[in-house]
């Protein structure tokens, strides 16, 4: 093999590039799942979230490309996907908190369901179906996208990269710096004694659950909107439970699952690379492709077996239990 | 509450039974009924009418001997996987990569059928079951040790060991075992011994009648057996287990292996009945159709046989329909899983009001 076909700078460049682009779906979906973790609900209905965001916000996208909206067709169609995200949520939080449903159950059965919803509106909601969406043109930071190596890398993106890591920020203070933060982690620590001093454990969980499955929906509708400009059965393909997956490696804390995201993203864009340049540089005796597409969910288990040797994980300890007021008389 | 003595058989107990078979019973009911009242508004918001959507669904599924036979044979995949499943959620082991196990072992049935041609039927057809069965019991240890010895979810290794499965299978199919000379993925075409024999003269296959015979065994390991006893309790509450002496772990490993060997069985099983082959589209999603059956047939293989007969019938009358009046097939899949939603929400509503 021609390893200087890898071992140059635009390879390299380009290679960060698309992933620090990649990884921002997942890690809007991780930050998301942090938050609703944190307060004690386990939703893995993740999946499903985001089928639903992706389908909603292509849709959205496409028709007001189509109406002549132009510019702020992507946006809406982002901002139609957290909408979609959020009706899940609701009904997660429904089954979950209201009425203390098995979480895990429900978690499962919303994947299947958010899949099946999504695949039938894009099959009713297009004539065609291998349509395009209007995707959106990148917004290179004057200045700083100049700068050899660093400044295409992390400076010459889509608006949506700067805004996955400026939520990273925000989620990471909110949990951290506000009353709100300190309210979520008491309910998902301990709903009891958090009850007792007068927090409403039912409203801090539901809202926890509206952000993360707005983000979440966020993350699936920038992966159809933003990223591929089309939506197609199984997009999601895996991306929900990998994020499930990446906030227990992220011991969730957002910086964390920053890193994490990035990681699969770096694993997506060398399997990208890889299939393109197998075949020149190896000729006849390329990596089978179905090999080089196992490796996020290789990584995946590799991931949470490395975690799983570092003893007691850092969950919340009431996390995945629903909570009922003991009445004190 | 099986476990009760007949001696403690009083009034109250027999009254709360009953109350027990309501709700076991009626809540499917309620959720079929709210799942189909809530498709019916997708209907119409498609422009469409319901009753005429649905009675085309129902003639395309049971309205005639070729129309049943469709979705007998629809149904006897989902229903072993099914059954294997509810062993598995009654001891609250969450496997949901019944889909990979599945894939596997077809693939390792398969293997058998093109590797060894020249073995009789009566040889040939045992072995490729047996090989299946190993298949997904294999697939399924893998996520069942992980779980055990270093702790990891089941629900995400499984999940993820799907992905690879389905990636495997496709490798296989257009590489190592692609039919020499052939064009598409998928291998040559099984020899006539190892194919599962048709009865009475119809397409239902021998595998079907072993999908039947699974859930008289299936009843009987969960409720007449030491270790049907050890499975329910350990789902029932941990703590109460490892105080009976139960081990924990050789429980959860069982779950997983037997889940995964009917998984694996109904692979090979449809690549044997059905397909003649191995390539990668021999599965519409059965195993993630079984999951919800066997949630919908409440973790009994009485309802999960009923559950995957009424869950195969909305599928195939779902393609009828689809002939005639262009609505999308998927309608099928979202009607299933609302159905599914709106019997968690009948069953946490009716625990509420008992407490």
């Amino acid at each position: 093999m021609d390893w200087s076909l890898v071992l140059n700078w635009a390879f390299l460049v380009a290679l960060l590039t698309s992933c620090v682009r990649l990884a921002m779906p997942l890690l809007l979906a991780v930050l998301g799942e942090i938050v609703t973790e944190r307060s004690g609900v386990l939703n893995l209905g993740l999946e499903g979230v985001m089928a639903m965001g992706a389908v909603t916000g292509f849709m959205v996208a496409y028709y007001a490309g189509d109406a002549g909206l132009g510019a702020a067709s992507p946006w809406l169609g982002l901002l139609a996907g957290m909408i979609a995200g959020m009706a899940m949520g609701l009904l997660m939080g429904w089954l979950s908190v209201t009425l203390k449903a098995d979480q895990v159950i429900c978690g499962i059965t919303l994947v299947i369901f958010g899949q099946g919803l999504a695949n039938y509106i894009y099959r009713q909601g297009f004539r065609s179906l291998a349509v395009n969406g209007p995707g959106m043109p990148s917004l290179p930071i004057p200045g700083l996208s100049r700068i050899p190596v660093l400044g295409p890398v992390l400076f010459d993106h889509q608006p949506t990269v700067y805004l996955a890591v400026l939520l990273t920020l925000l989620v990471w203070l909110l949990l951290t710096h506000t009353t709100w933060g300190l309210k979520i982690r008491a309910v998902g620590e301990n709903p009891a004694s958090a009850d007792t001093s007068g927090v409403s454990v039912a409203r801090v969980r539901y809202a926890s659950l509206l952000i993360g499955t707005a983000l979440a929906g966020l993350g699936g509708a920038v992966l159809t909107v933003v990223q591929l400009n089309l939506f197609r059965e199984g997009i999601i393909a895996g991306r929900g439970w990998i994020a499930i997956a990446l906030v227990i490696f992220a011991s969730w804390r957002p910086w964390m699952a920053l890193g994490g995201a990035l990681f699969f993203g770096l694993a997506d864009s060398v399997q990208y690379r890889i299939q393109a340049l197998s075949q020149v540089a190896l000729g006849a005796r390329t990596i089978p492709y179905e090999f080089l597409l196992m490796l996020p969910y290789v990584l995946t288990l590799v991931a949470l077996f490395i975690r799983s040797r570092s003893g007691r994980s850092e969950a919340p300890a009431a996390l995945g239990r629903p909570y009922f007021m003991h009445r004190l008389q | 509450m099986t476990e009760a003595s007949p001696m403690s058989v009083t009034m109250a107990d027999r009254r709360r039974r009953r109350r027990e078979l309501a709700t076991t019973i009626g809540s499917p009911l309620l959720g079929t009924f709210v799942g189909l009242l809530i498709g019916a508004v997708l209907i119409l918001m498609a422009g469409a009418n319901p009753l005429e959507v649905y009675s085309a669904m129902a003639a395309g599924a049971f309205g005639g001997k070729r129309q049943i036979t469709e979705t007998v044979l629809r149904a006897s995949p989902i229903l072993i996987i099914a059954l294997g499943l509810m062993v598995a959620f009654r001891a609250r082991v969450w496997n949901i990569g019944a889909e990979g196990q599945y894939f596997i072992g077809a693939l390792a049935g398969g293997a058998v059928a093109l590797l060894l041609p020249d073995l009789p039927l009566i040889v040939l057809l045992p072995a490729m079951l047996i090989a299946g069965a190993a298949g997904g019991i294999l697939w399924a240890l893998v996520a069942g040790l992980l779980k055990v010895r270093r702790g990891m979810s089941e629900i995400i290794t499984t999940l993820m060991l799907n992905y690879i499965a389905v990636l495997f299978v496709q490798y296989m199919a257009r590489g190592p075992l692609q039919e020499t000379g052939g064009y598409l993925p998928q291998s040559a075409q099984f020899v006539d011994a190892a194919r599962l024999p048709q009865l009475f003269g119809t397409r239902i296959h021998l595998g079907v009648l072993l999908a039947v015979l699974f859930v008289p065994i299936v009843y009987v390991l969960l409720w007449y057996t030491p270790l049907g006893f050890r499975l329910r309790a350990v789902g029932s509450r941990s703590s109460v287990a490892r105080y009976a002496g139960i081990n924990v772990n050789r429980v959860i490993l069982f779950a997983m292996a037997f889940s995964g060997a009917l998984a694996g069985l109904a692979g090979v099983v449809e690549v044997s009945a059905i397909h003649f082959r191995v390539k990668a589209e021999i599965s519409v999603g059965y195993g993630f159709s079984a999951i919800l059956v066997a949630l919908l047939g409440r973790m009994h293989p009485v309802g999960v046989l009923v559950a995957a007969l009424f869950f195969a019938g909305l599928t195939t009358g779902a393609e009828a329909m689809h002939v005639v009046s262009k609505l999308p097939v998927a309608l099928a899949s979202a009607i299933q899983a609302v159905v599914v939603l709106s019997v968690l929400v009948a069953d946490a509503l009716t625990h509420g009001s008992r407490d």
